[in-house]
């Protein structure tokens, strides 16, 4: 879960990293009276979860607190690829010498949380990467101990903060980043820019943090504050079902259980020559009122013109699933071909379940997709 | 020959009172797996799944009463963590996390945890492993199943059964089935079971099912062409994702900067001389043709 740059600067703020002075405001009356309250120069910044929305727009500096309330008016319901902003975020604009980059991951490969530093700050990381990877350090926090004081030092000097009190502060701050990653089970933390004032000190001026959903019931107040509004309406409808549901835009609508298959799915619909309307996985499990829900999801979608069920039974029994094909059935207001295929555990009882219903059968996931497609097409 | 477990293979499971654990673990005892014990902490004393297994509180306890060597758990995503560190030092060596939704950090202590204490740990978020005839540890349906020489490693779960089905249909048995798991952070990865397909005699021949995310494919590519002597084939999930999409396994996304595409851990297969199949029916037939070559 993605948070906007403004719940992210409360919370390094809350773990005693320096930010600059700022808020959130939803109407221009409140950008100028946060405007008022900083003091000075402003910066107006869209808040919404899309990237590029200083080249839309999004991001206007001011002088005044009358400049940035007409800032606010012009960004609030600005539309940004397709996204209405509600939040401006009104941060005080700071001069400052120089740019750091400074971020917590999760590191797959090594299975270890890793610092990033780069002396090249204020750029996306993954541009320096390619353009000056050795201007990119990195350093592994020990996964019982956490990471050491000595490291977060070891950072600071690597990438040439050199004078004592500045490296001292630097690592502070990185401690102080990867406790919040830790406390908040981030996936990623980062500071882009932290920037170096002209009295030697650093400052936040942008965070960012994404959230691993599966961390998110222990953070009932985080979760709480999801903005969903990138996300299409039928995919927030299946994270209430507790499905995974990616919305694309092909006319064959895909059930499947586990996510490896659903994309091989995908990947068979489209070697036979059609297009797949969404990734569904209903989890393993599922039962009959989630896969009713799931069917319901996939012909909300008016592109929809066959349905294609593909379920290899392990922890998932087919009987469930049957029993919500059916119940479904009854629901549905729209009528599209659905091809079921339906094998592995409780698959007899699962046959038995729809042998009256209307559907086409089909043994094999190459017959499913062969006969999904022609339904599309024809 | 099998790899990691067998009939003599003393199973205990993890929360086997709750509704997955106890409907999985009768099918495990159906198919004649080794189910010595269960745990689940306060019912003690109990007997689970119609009175065929008995239940301890802790799995010290199980191991003591009944010399439980490997561990199935099947406990909730926020216990989870707990139930594999347990199951370490209570000194079992081979522990399988079938839960889904684990907190990807838990996983970064518990894994140095369990390395530590000398187990391997398969998952989480997997379906665990297989040896056809001898023991189903988790939940890959075993009638799809037959002893042969084809060792299966994957990081999905459905899409696997789609592959061993298809191998069994054209009589390629398999050694064992692995299922590895989606999540970023996963105890036993590509690379471990290849080198014990590898040594395995028995094993003839090996299929690796990737997808979407992560470099660990391309890892396996390189080991495969430092290592491995015995013909792979390959399938990888994802050829139609979309890119900063999370296709359901929290590891399963190209990323921002466009890595972790599946044509990119295709061509490093296919550049060791690994078959990779375009539909995952299609590895069967691979196989064949490359076990008659």
């Amino acid at each position: 879960m993605k948070l906007h740059e403004y719940q992210a600067r409360e919370i390094v703020a809350k773990y005693g990293i320096p930010v600059t002075g700022g808020g959130v405001a939803s109407t221009p009356a409140e950008a100028r009276k946060l405007a008022e309250e900083i003091g000075g120069k402003v910066a107006v910044k869209a808040q919404v979860h899309v990237g590029g929305r200083g080249k839309a727009g999004g991001i206007k500096l001011a002088d005044t607190p009358e400049a940035a309330e007409q800032a606010a008016q012009q960004i609030l319901g600005m539309d940004i690829k397709g996204l209405t902003v509600e939040k401006v975020m009104i941060a005080e604009a700071v001069t400052y010498e120089k740019e750091i980059y400074l971020g917590v991951i999760l590191d797959r490969g090594t299975k270890r949380i890793m610092l990033i530093a780069s002396s090249e700050g204020g750029v996306e990381i993954e541009e320096v990467a390619k353009t000056n990877p050795d201007a990119i350090i990195k350093i592994a926090a020990d996964p019982l101990l956490g990471l050491q004081p000595f490291q977060a030092q070891q950072l600071a000097f690597a990438i040439g903060l050199t004078d004592g009190k500045q490296a001292r502060q630097f690592a502070s701050i990185a401690m102080a980043l990867y406790k919040a990653f830790i406390e908040n089970d981030a996936e990623l933390a980062e500071i882009n820019p932290l920037v170096v004032l002209a009295d030697g000190s650093l400052k936040a001026l942008d965070s960012k943090i994404v959230l691993d959903d599966s961390g998110l019931f222990r953070h009932k107040d985080l979760a709480a504050q999801r903005d969903d509004s990138a996300d299409p309406a039928a995919e927030i409808k299946a994270r209430e079902h507790g499905l995974t549901f990616i919305k694309l835009d092909g006319t064959i609508g895909c059930m499947v259980n586990g996510a490896g298959l659903a994309m091989a799915t995908m990947d068979v619909v489209k070697l036979f020559g059609g297009e797949p309307a969404n990734f569904l996985d209903i989890g393993g499990g599922a039962n009959a009122e989630k896969v009713a829900a799931a069917l319901d999801i996939i012909l909300d979608d008016p592109n929809v013109k066959a349905v294609m069920v593909n379920i290899f039974g392990g922890i998932t029994r087919c009987d469930e699933v049957a029993r919500g094909i059916v119940e479904a059935q009854k629901i549905i207001k729209r009528q599209v071909p659905m091809v079921v295929r339906l094998v592995g555990t409780n698959e007899a009882e699962g046959q038995r379940i729809l042998a009256d219903a209307s559907l086409i059968p089909a043994n094999t996931l190459a017959e499913a997709a062969q006969k999904a497609v022609e339904i599309a097409q024809g | 020959m099998s790899i990691l477990a067998d009939k003599n293979t003393r199973v205990l499971v993890q929360g086997i009172t709750g509704r997955e654990g106890e409907f999985h673990s009768r099918q495990m005892l159906e198919y004649g797996t080794n189910l010595v014990a269960g745990v689940t902490p306060g019912r003690g004393g109990q007997k689970a799944v119609d009175n065929r297994v008995p239940v301890f509180n802790t799995v010290r306890e199980a191991v003591e009463a009944t010399g439980a060597n490997a561990s199935v758990i099947y406990v909730p995503a926020p216990f989870a963590p707990d139930a594999i560190r347990e199951a370490a030092e209570a000194g079992i060596p081979l522990i399988i996390c079938i839960t889904e939704g684990v907190p990807a950090l838990d996983m970064v202590a518990t894994y140095e945890y369990v390395k530590a204490k000398g187990a391997r740990l398969i998952g989480p978020n997997c379906p665990g492993l297989l040896t056809p005839g001898q023991a189903k540890m988790g939940i890959i349906p075993g009638s799809i199943a037959s002893p042969g020489p084809v060792g299966v490693v994957s990081k999905s779960g459905t899409l696997t059964y789609e592959a061993v089905d298809a191998l069994t249909r054209i009589d390629l048995g398999q050694s064992t089935i692995v299922g590895i798991g989606g999540d970023p952070i996963i105890g036993t990865n590509f690379i471990d079971v290849l080198r014990l397909f590898q040594d395995d005699p028995e094993t003839k021949a090996i299929v690796l099912i990737g997808e979407i995310g992560g470099s660990a494919e391309q890892e396996a590519a390189q080991f495969i062409k430092e290592y491995v002597t015995k013909p792979v084939v390959a399938f990888i999930a994802g050829q139609s994702a979309p890119p900063g999409k999370r296709m359901g396994h929290a590891g399963a996304i190209i990323g921002a900067g466009g890595e972790g595409t599946a044509q990119e851990k295709i061509e490093a297969l296919e550049a060791v001389g690994v078959k990779v199949a375009k539909l995952p029916t299609d590895i069967a037939e691979l196989v064949r043709e490359r076990l008659s070559a």
